[in-house]
């Protein structure tokens, strides 16, 4: 093929044009080619833990140690899954208590870093401040450091006023670090709002308070469902202070529980895979629902209108 | 209706900046006053404050005869419309005009016709089923006049109005409104940074220039004889020439030998800045009467107008405006000569109009 092509681009100026579309062509569909297969590593290679995971949770626990491992043909069971919520005695287990935990922390931190920080973020955009650009820098700046580095301090602090292994102290924390976030992404959004809609409004008689809240805030909704979920998810996902803040199964939630299943003298793979599927299901399923909201938020000041 | 008073207007905002320095204005009842200035001049500071959108840090504000520094906008009778038009989206035009009215409280038949007949004024029959996303740009801005309208407000506020519609449609717009404020009577503080608009729709104009108010008069006494530097550099397209001079045998000498007539009563030892109109000017062939030699530096063919920059040896090159049947090469030797009247002239360290 590539020796045909050859000749024909050799054969004189006469024949050059219709080789050359052909070869362009060629080159296109090679690229393409080029493209699926990279794609399609990648696609394995990103996904193949997450496959193993679903495999992990729905084989008998003796296929998970068979070797060679087995990818097909092995006896489905959902018996994992029945283990992630309900206890050897029938009552409820440690770790659907975890995920309950779980599901509160998350919810409540993120609604309160909502609640606190859409206000800064619409006072930040709308008003004239002494170093608002400091001020910015600042709030900015508190995440500019991994969890782990403040979460010594965080214990001690948190040892003296009682705060440990409570869901309020995890709720606080989340919150804490979810503000900056909240006030940063938000102020870009309602950067978007025009003023004037509030100038009218303050001139048709509403307070500067009422034309925010019946006017800017139902524009800023798409910007609030984009910002919550990141926040939700961040919350949801967080390992470094639970483990150090929380320690009795009443109080963890999800990550440290399902990491806490390993370690002991035997560890079951399957239950471990199970609990982790039934962790990352309501991420996934939130981040679909609001995904025109996600891509709106990502790509947000990318495009200047 | 009712006239506005401004009196030693100072705005500072928290973070340092000084918006509005000093601004005392006086405009009267049915008057259309125009406030001119580049971005940052303090004009649409000084609006807002009319407004009461934004608190002044000192000074006084009278609408009427009422002192209205610590009352809120809607308690101030005004209606202003936006550069951004600011319809609510969610409404359609006809609730959109009768919003305010509802939030006052009017009777339903009382706004039912105070409505169509803002809606009769700027023809909106058509459009008062739709929301503001289905309105092109001069329409959304018709509503938002109309919804201005509808108030019957003791002042209008326009804070550049005209700014987010093409050209055409701004020429259209900008008859409208000078029609409608004749029309009604209506006292209407305008703020723009386009001098076209300024001059075609003012009865006053103020140029602001860094807080300060740098001339308040009419669009001829602004044209003719700007109050200073600042003026005489930003009214006019292009704008004046400002030629330095210096008083010797009872004329105006200028570097490159042009000669101009002096207004009387010129201070003596100062440096002197005259400002000459590009149309008080003339190319003329190489060696004319009166005339200095120069050179075409460059023309722009406007159609209806030449501009000629034309180097006559002094410091700066000048622009002067012809007949576009007049016609030089670029670089053809010409002579130039003062046609125009007595020049306003400035003096140079302080900026302001001399004589």
């Amino acid at each position: 093929m590539a020796v045909s092509v050859d000749k024909a681009v050799a054969a004189g100026p006469a024949r050059d044009r219709p080789p050359r579309v052909r070869r362009r062509g060629g080159r296109g569909r090679g690229r393409s080619l080029l493209e699926v297969v990279l794609l399609t590593v990648l696609a394995v290679v990103m996904l193949f833990p997450v496959l193993w995971m679903i495999e992990t949770s729905i084989k008998e626990n003796r296929d998970v140690y068979a070797i060679p491992a087995e990818f097909i043909g092995f006896t489905v069971t959902l018996d994992h899954f029945k283990d992630v919520f309900v206890a050897g005695d029938g009552g409820r287990s440690a770790l659907s208590v975890a995920f309950l935990n779980s599901v509160v922390v998350a919810g409540v931190s993120t609604v309160l870093a909502t609640v606190l920080g859409v206000p800064a973020a619409w006072a930040y955009s709308r008003f004239t401040l002494r170093a608002k650009k400091d001020q910015l820098f600042f709030i900015l700046s508190t995440r500019f450091m991994p969890p782990v580095v403040v979460v010594v301090p965080i214990f001690l602090m948190y040892r003296q006023v009682g705060l440990i292994d409570t869901k309020l102290g995890l709720i606080l924390i989340y919150a804490a670090f979810n503000v900056p976030f909240t006030i940063w992404m938000m102020k870009g959004f309602v950067d978007e709002v025009p003023a004037e809609y509030e100038d009218a409004a303050m001139l048709d008689g509403y307070t500067r308070l009422q034309a925010f809240w019946k006017f800017t805030l139902p524009l800023l909704v798409p910007g609030i469902a984009a910002t919550a979920v990141f926040a939700l998810i961040f919350s949801w996902n967080e390992f470094v202070f639970a483990i150090f803040l929380t320690s009795s199964d009443s109080v963890r939630t999800a990550p440290p529980a399902i990491a806490g299943l390993i370690g002991g003298t035997t560890v079951d793979w399957g239950l471990v895979a199970a609990a982790s599927v039934v962790f990352a299901l309501p991420v996934l399923v939130f981040a679909y629902l609001v995904r025109r909201h996600l891509v709106a938020g990502v790509t947000l000041g990318a495009v200047r209108r | 209706m009712a006239g506005i008073e401004v009196t030693a207007l100072h705005k500072r905002y928290p973070d340092g900046t000084v918006a509005v320095d000093h601004v005392d204005l006086s405009i009267g009842d049915g008057e259309l006053f125009v406030m001119l200035g580049p971005s940052g001049c303090g004009k649409t500071t000084t609006l807002r404050a009319i407004a009461g959108l934004e608190r002044q840090t000192s000074g006084d504000i009278r609408i009427g005869d009422t002192l209205v520094n610590d009352l809120p906008p809607a308690e101030r009778d005004i209606a202003m419309v936006f550069q951004f038009y600011a319809l609510y989206p969610h409404l359609r035009t006809r609730d959109n005009l009768a919003f305010p009215l509802r939030a006052e409280g009017l009777p339903k038949p009382e706004v039912h016709a105070r409505v169509e007949e803002a809606a009769r004024l700027m023809r909106l029959g058509p459009l008062l089923d739709r929301r503001p996303r289905q309105l092109s740009g001069g329409e959304q801005q018709r509503v938002a006049l109309a919804r201005a309208l509808v108030r019957r407000p003791r002042a209008f506020l326009m804070d550049e109005p005209l700014t987010n519609l093409d050209a055409e449609l701004r020429a259209d717009m900008r008859t409208e409104i000078k029609h409608l404020q004749g029309e009604l009577g209506a006292t209407m503080v305008y703020v723009t940074h386009d001098q076209v608009e300024a001059m075609s729709l003012g009865h006053r104009i103020a140029i602001l220039h860094k807080g300060r108010v740098e001339q308040i008069g009419t669009p001829l006494q602004v044209y003719d004889r700007p109050a200073s530097l600042f003026c005489a550099a930003f009214i006019g397209s292009p704008p004046m020439n400002l030629i330095e001079v210096e008083v010797a045998d009872g004329t105006l000498r200028g570097k490159g030998g042009l000669t101009l007539t002096p207004p009387p009563g010129l201070p003596r030892d100062r440096r002197l800045v005259a400002g000459v109109r590009p149309e008080a000017l003339e190319v003329t062939a190489p060696e004319a009467e009166r005339s200095v030699p120069a050179r075409v530096v460059s023309a722009e063919w406007l159609g209806d107008e030449i501009i000629y920059v034309v180097d006559h040896g002094g410091q700066q090159d000048v622009r002067v405006r012809m007949p576009p049947t007049v016609r030089f090469a670029a670089d053809a030797p010409v002579g130039l000569r003062h046609t125009g009247g007595t020049p306003a002239v400035y003096d140079v360290s302080t900026e302001e109009l001399v004589a």
